[in-house]
């Protein structure tokens, strides 16, 4: 019912509008302290030295392209089940959102893996998982706008997005399952997190930062779309004019 | 001085460490204004579009500020 009360893009431009403030206030605030706390404040790793001051921005941006896909494929069930228009529009304003983080995840984790492993890039589970989810991403973008009907092409993504989304426990697993260069996870435990709280605040800050940033595009992006659609409707009912 | 190097040089992982966070900034700031910039350029279009059809505008869409 809840969901069904927003699918109204007119009521959703009017929460937009509200939310918009804080959420951009929950980037800024969380980032700012966040960034001060990683590069200032948060000890060196014992081992890692200073090198471990990129996780405050790789984990983060990891985090958010599985977040990211995870909303893709949650808004693209809803616009295939229940034909939500916002949903869609959703699903098309995350997908560039969503490579970015994941290719900043890929770039930022290769600056970490050359002082640490000795090599920009490695064929292990994990790296290779996260390069498909980047280019899962470049084909949602890429089917979204394939076909003249647009219609066609938001199902056609939708559909990938659903299929693609098998990828998503592969990444979270494959450090588990597999033998990799790439450390098993730290925060996200089931014993709880095993990284020390001074390395622990900086990082949730700046995933929190992350979070709202998404949040705040999205709702943008969302509006964008929403006005682009209402320019071709008038535009459309110009040319027909007599 | 010698701080703000040592600082700059982060025990010799600085080429690493300040790429990692320029690249982030310049991803996140660049996604932010160009996303933000759509949003104007095309609220620009509909307030065109609305004032050379009044009637049709006021139909529905985006209330004009």
């Amino acid at each position: 019912m809840m969901l069904h009360r927003f699918a109204n893009p007119t009521r959703f431009l009017r929460l937009a509008d509200k939310v918009l403030p804080w959420s951009v206030l929950l980037t800024v605030a969380p980032l700012a302290v966040g960034l001060y706390l990683a590069l200032f404040v948060a000890p060196p790793d014992y081992q890692q030295g200073e090198s471990v001051r990129i996780m405050y921005v790789h984990v983060p941006a990891a985090w958010m392209a599985l977040f990211v896909y995870t909303s893709i494929a949650i808004a693209s069930a809803v616009a295939l089940i229940w034909r939500h228009p916002l949903a869609d529009l959703a699903a098309k304003a995350s997908s560039p959102i969503g490579a970015g983080f994941t290719f900043l995840a890929l770039a930022t984790g290769s600056l970490w893996g050359k002082p640490m492993w000795g090599a920009w890039w490695v064929w292990d589970a994990r790296l290779t998982s996260v390069l498909v989810l980047f280019f899962l991403y470049l084909g949602h973008m890429a089917l979204m706008n394939a076909f003249d009907d647009p219609v066609r092409g938001r199902r056609a993504a939708a559909i990938l997005a659903l299929v693609g989304f098998v990828n998503v426990p592969i990444i979270k697993f494959s450090v588990e399952w597999w033998n990799t260069l790439h450390q098993p996870a730290s925060v996200l435990r089931l014993d709880g997190p095993s990284i020390h709280p001074d390395m622990l605040w900086p990082l949730l800050l700046m995933a929190t930062g992350f979070t709202f940033y998404y949040v705040t595009l999205l709702l943008i992006r969302v509006k964008s779309e929403l006005i682009a659609a209402r320019v071709r409707v008038l535009s459309m009912s110009g040319l027909n004019a007599p | 001085m010698e701080e703000i190097e040592t600082f700059l040089a982060m025990g010799e992982h600085g080429a690493f460490i300040w790429p990692a966070y320029a690249l982030t900034a310049a991803v996140m700031i660049g996604f932010a204004v160009s996303s933000w910039r759509d949003l104007r350029a095309r609220r620009k279009a509909l307030r065109a579009l609305e004032a050379a059809a009044p009637e049709r505008g006021r139909r529905g869409g985006e209330a004009a500020p």
